[in-house]
């Protein structure tokens, strides 16, 4: 059941090259998206270590957004297909260990795709309101 | 943290002025800014603590302007993300190391994709330093949109006269390679040093092209734009009646000395403005910035060339912002031609009178409705972006504006740059001009893609990969997973080692070092995770 007044807390890793300058697109274009995301810049999805997801996520996150280059345009020619299998592994891990692997989102966002950007936070804000708190923030807390 | 200001410029000289004298005073050795986005003025603050002895790597920047408060409206919530975002740029900044700053050469010579006026005019500045220029062309003939114009406003210089001897100066520039029937197919590399792939020729007869790659230090993307589809507009029936033409074909009519539709005089000519433009409809909200101006060109041609012809305009707003333009639309109504504020909505034939047009619309001046008859009918068709621009975009890692057009780094400060350090945008790529703004443009950025090659070389990433050999394992994954070939085997030590020249800094062999022996500089797990704890705190 959802929670009244959660806001969700988003970790968002993003390369440098798509992503990020997708959010910036979204910032000077003044598409308006839910504050909940907190952006961390990387040069690159394919260096997203899987102790970049996991730590948020027991640290109480409710969930994390990799943003990487679209199939075909990485800037280092492969980082993002790197950060596809990393994540479908990871994704395996976490339901093994008990973690809602729905909280952790991989998107392919241009530099040009500003819209897409902000649409993709407001989506997942609202994805992560409906699924409620990571459970991790009330079990950390005993 | 021992110094915390405020400033509402801090980009600024003496927002500088601020960080290098608390530096000085308070003998710092780490600097966060919280402004702007890093890609817009990260390379100021670095530089700004370099000349005060603080390596450029120990900056970092709190993006809250890009990724805060211009997409947020709540300004609580703002405030919040923003001290958030704060608090993790300087949980990094605890974690910052010194990096060597280096340098590689450029590869001097600039590929200009597009052989319209811009593409030629930011060719010809570029060869006249005696820089090679490559002029990649994908039609068979140099001119781009301007060879099918008759003439200029607002000289009425003829066109050809104009770009005759042009397009000579530039085929027999001993320093520009004309490149015909050509496109670009593939680009890689980076500013100081790209290789960008030609193909010429194919297409045809499942002929395969000719590929040639070319070794250029910079970029100028001068690939122009599309002429609006009226058929987008059925209602004014441009397939259906021989009486409706766009202002491109009153161009080559004009320049025929030909008017007649049907072999009959035309007594009634009318121009429709704003046709593919100002169109929230149609996806067009933008000014096309030529239509006012070659309308009122074009309407008092007709006059001088039909001076029984009753000739109307009409518009929505009439803009002439260019430099002798008014005066120029002054004289086109002296001479007769008539303006109609209104919208056309139709345009239709009455039965029984298959010669002419009806013109369906509101005088918005009167407010009421006009039927207006005539013999042809010119229709204002706007600019849009070209229909590769998507695939130029992705080639060329260009971000694009609402409008589909190419996006320029900063509005009003660089007006040529792009997100792409090494790519400059000249003339309608980067949205509608008329031939002087797009020369200026394209003569500007000649002079930016000339920079890094006048320089000589270009800044490296520093942000490279480095191996812990003591902890490396010698397994050999890092060298399988790069792409650049940076990494090898040490066969005396068993350890891996990573040639920094090579390093892109991507980061993917960090990630993939099973022993964790390898460090990406710069963007080290101690610094992210770092980044994760202010955050999520």
């Amino acid at each position: 059941m959802a929670e009244t007044d959660f806001e969700p807390k988003i970790v968002a890793f993003l390369c440098n090259w798509c992503t990020y300058t997708g959010a910036d697109l979204a910032g000077t274009s003044r598409i308006q998206y839910p504050p909940n995301v907190r952006i961390i810049r990387l040069m690159c999805s394919g260096s997203v270590d899987p102790t970049y997801v996991l730590k948020p996520l027991l640290d109480g996150a409710d969930g994390v957004l990799i943003g990487g280059c679209h199939p075909g345009d990485c800037h280092y020619q492969s980082g993002n297909y790197k950060a596809r299998r990393r994540v479908v592994a990871l994704k395996e891990i976490l339901k093994g260990a008990g973690i809602d692997e729905d909280r952790v989102w991989l998107r392919w966002i241009s530099a040009s795709e500003g819209q897409r950007f902000a649409d993709t936070i407001t989506e997942m804000t609202e994805f992560l309101k409906d699924k409620g708190s990571n459970p991790m923030r009330r079990e950390w807390a005993v | 943290m021992v110094v915390s200001r405020d400033y509402t410029y801090m980009c600024s000289d003496p927002g500088q002025a601020l960080i290098k004298q608390d530096i000085q005073e308070y003998d710092l050795n780490r600097v966060v800014v919280a402004a702007c986005s890093p890609r817009m003025h990260e390379p100021t603050f670095r530089s700004a603590a370099r000349q005060q002895g603080v390596n450029p790597y120990q900056v970092e920047m709190a993006n809250i302007r890009e990724q805060c408060s211009w997409v947020h409206k709540d300004q609580e919530q703002a405030t919040k993300k923003a001290t958030a975002l704060v608090a993790s740029a300087v949980a990094k900044a605890r974690y910052l190391h010194a990096l060597e700053e280096r340098e590689v050469d450029v590869t001097p010579g600039v590929v200009v994709i597009g052989g319209g006026v811009a593409g030629m005019a930011a060719a010809l500045d570029v060869a006249d330093t005696g820089i090679r220029a490559y002029l990649v062309e994908k039609e068979g003939y140099l001119g781009g949109r301007v060879a099918d114009l008759n003439r200029t406003f607002p000289t009425l210089e003829s066109v050809p006269q104009l770009l005759g001897p042009l397009v000579e100066r530039v085929e027999q520039h001993p320093s520009i390679t004309v490149m015909l029937n050509s496109k670009v197919s593939g680009v890689d590399g980076y500013v100081g040093n790209f290789e960008v792939i030609v193909a010429e020729g194919g297409t045809v007869d499942g002929e395969a092209p000719n590929e040639r790659s070319l070794s250029v230090g910079t970029i100028i993307v001068a690939t122009g734009y599309d002429v609006f589809d009226p058929d987008r507009k059925p209602e004014f029936g441009y397939s259906n009646y021989p009486n409706v033409i766009t202002s491109l074909e009153m161009e080559e009519r004009l320049m025929r000395g030909d008017l007649t539709v049907g072999g009959r005089t035309p007594e009634r000519v009318a121009f429709i403005q704003c046709v593919g433009s100002r169109d929230v409809q149609l996806g067009n909200p933008h000014c096309s910035r030529v239509c006012c101006m070659y309308t009122a060109k074009q309407s008092r041609l007709v006059r001088e060339t039909l001076p029984d012809a009753d000739v109307t305009v009409f518009y929505i707003d009439v803009r002439t912002f260019g430099k002798g333009s008014e005066e120029f639309y002054d004289q086109s109504r002296s001479k007769g031609v008539r303006y109609r504020r209104g919208n056309v909505s139709e345009i239709y034939r009455k039965p029984g009178n298959p010669d002419r047009v009806v013109l369906a619309l509101e005088d918005t001046l009167l407010g009421e409705p006009v039927e207006f008859e005539a013999d042809l009918v010119v229709l204002a068709v706007g600019m849009e972006p070209r229909g590769s621009a998507a695939e130029i975009s992705q080639l060329l890692k260009l971000p694009r504006s609402a409008d589909g057009f190419f996006l320029e780094a900063h509005p009003k400060l660089r007006p040529v740059d792009t997100a792409m350090a090494g790519v400059f945008l000249a003339g309608c790529c980067q949205g509608p001009k008329d031939i002087p703004d797009t020369v200026a443009q394209a003569k500007a950025a000649a002079s930016s893609a000339l920079i890094p090659l006048v320089r000589g070389s270009v800044p490296v990433e520093s942000a490279t990969a480095v191996v812990n050999e003591e902890l490396c394992a010698g397994c050999g994954m890092c060298v399988d997973v790069c792409p650049y070939d940076a990494p090898s085997m040490n066969q005396l030590w068993g350890v891996s080692r990573i040639n920094a020249v090579l390093c892109k800094g991507c980061g993917a062999c960090a990630v993939t070092c099973p022993s964790k022996a390898i460090r990406l500089q710069h963007f080290t797990a101690e610094q992210v995770l770092a980044q994760v704890d202010a955050l999520v705190e």
